[in-house]
């Protein structure tokens, strides 16, 4: 999560961070300017559902300034709303019960899941091969055909780009539990985008 | 010498490099024995790579102007 310039952005939010505190909207306005966008994406993601995801954006940032004075500021404060939109997004998912596979702990499999069954090479840049909005609904819908325990995690360390720990933190999960769904998630992400994106050829020798 | 099993339970460790030197240097062995191994490596690696490269986070206009204004809502009813 170090971006060139980060240390500048750190000092820009704590004081953004300071002055909220006091009361200042405007400082709060220039957090939510900061990671609406993140948030509203996790939400999607999570909840699945546009509506859905306006509301635990709204909550979450309302939690957020209500609770300023609870923000510890040992972990970051993306870490921290992170934490609260994922608690939200998942009471959305379990108040719609048409989700069956709701709990962060069903649908979990027990080891022998570990499996890769399409072994096929893909183009050196498969994504070109797509115009972009037809791109981004194939990886859309990859990740909300994952069952919610691995697609949370997935969203959060490979979209979110949060670490290990900050993955453990925010959904209460231990790290090997973090790094067993993780496995899992790209290992069934690999084998959906490998019907879109396989190398053409690899098809010809079957006719050879 | 590691299973195809074994290489597979330590691949997103493996391509997040967070694994040792020494499990790092016998996976390393496995994938140039094995291509099936070296393809679900390859791929996965690809399929990190593909999510990693969506960056579009932008909020629509109208999402953000009623965000705005719940916050607004909850600003005015505190400093009452
Ligand atoms: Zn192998």
């Amino acid at each position: 999560m170090s971006a060139p310039g980060s240390e500048a952005i750190v000092s820009e939010e704590s004081g953004d961070l300071a002055l909220a505190r006091t009361g200042d909207a405007q400082a709060f306005a220039n957090l939510i300017q900061r990671y609406e966008g993140k948030i509203f994406r996790l939400a999607q993601h999570i909840t699945q559902n546009r509506e859905d995801a306006e509301d635990v954006l709204q909550e979450t940032f309302l939690k957020a300034y209500t609770h300023l004075d609870q923000f510890q500021g040992n972990s970051k404060f993306y870490t921290w709303i992170v934490r609260i939109a994922v608690n939200q997004a998942l009471m959305k998912l379990r108040k719609r019960k048409t989700d069956r596979t709701v709990s962060m702990d069903e649908g979990i499999d027990t080891g022998e899941d570990i499996v890769a069954r399409e072994i096929a090479t893909w183009d050196p840049s498969p994504e070109e091969q797509y115009g972009r909005e037809e791109l981004a609904e194939i990886l859309d819908s990859a990740v909300q055909s994952l069952a919610p325990a691995y697609r949370t995690v997935f969203v959060l360390r490979d979209i979110e780009d949060l670490s290990t720990e900050e993955t453990a933190a925010a959904l209460d999960l231990s790290i090997p539990a973090v790094k067993s769904r993780l496995l899992r998630a790209r290992l069934q992400l690999r084998e959906k985008l490998t019907k879109f994106f396989k190398h053409k050829g690899d098809d010809a020798f079957a006719y050879m | 010498m590691l299973t195809c099993k074994d290489f597979l339970s330590e691949l997103s460790d493996y391509l997040d490099d967070s694994v040792d030197s020494e499990i790092k240097a016998k996976l390393e062995e496995h994938i140039k024995a094995c291509p099936n191994c070296w393809v679900v490596c390859d791929t996965t690696r690809k399929t990190i790579q593909v999510y990693k490269g969506q960056t579009e986070c932008s909020i629509p206009l109208d999402i953000h102007a009623r965000l705005m204004a719940a916050i607004e809502k909850k600003c005015a009813e505190r400093g009452k």
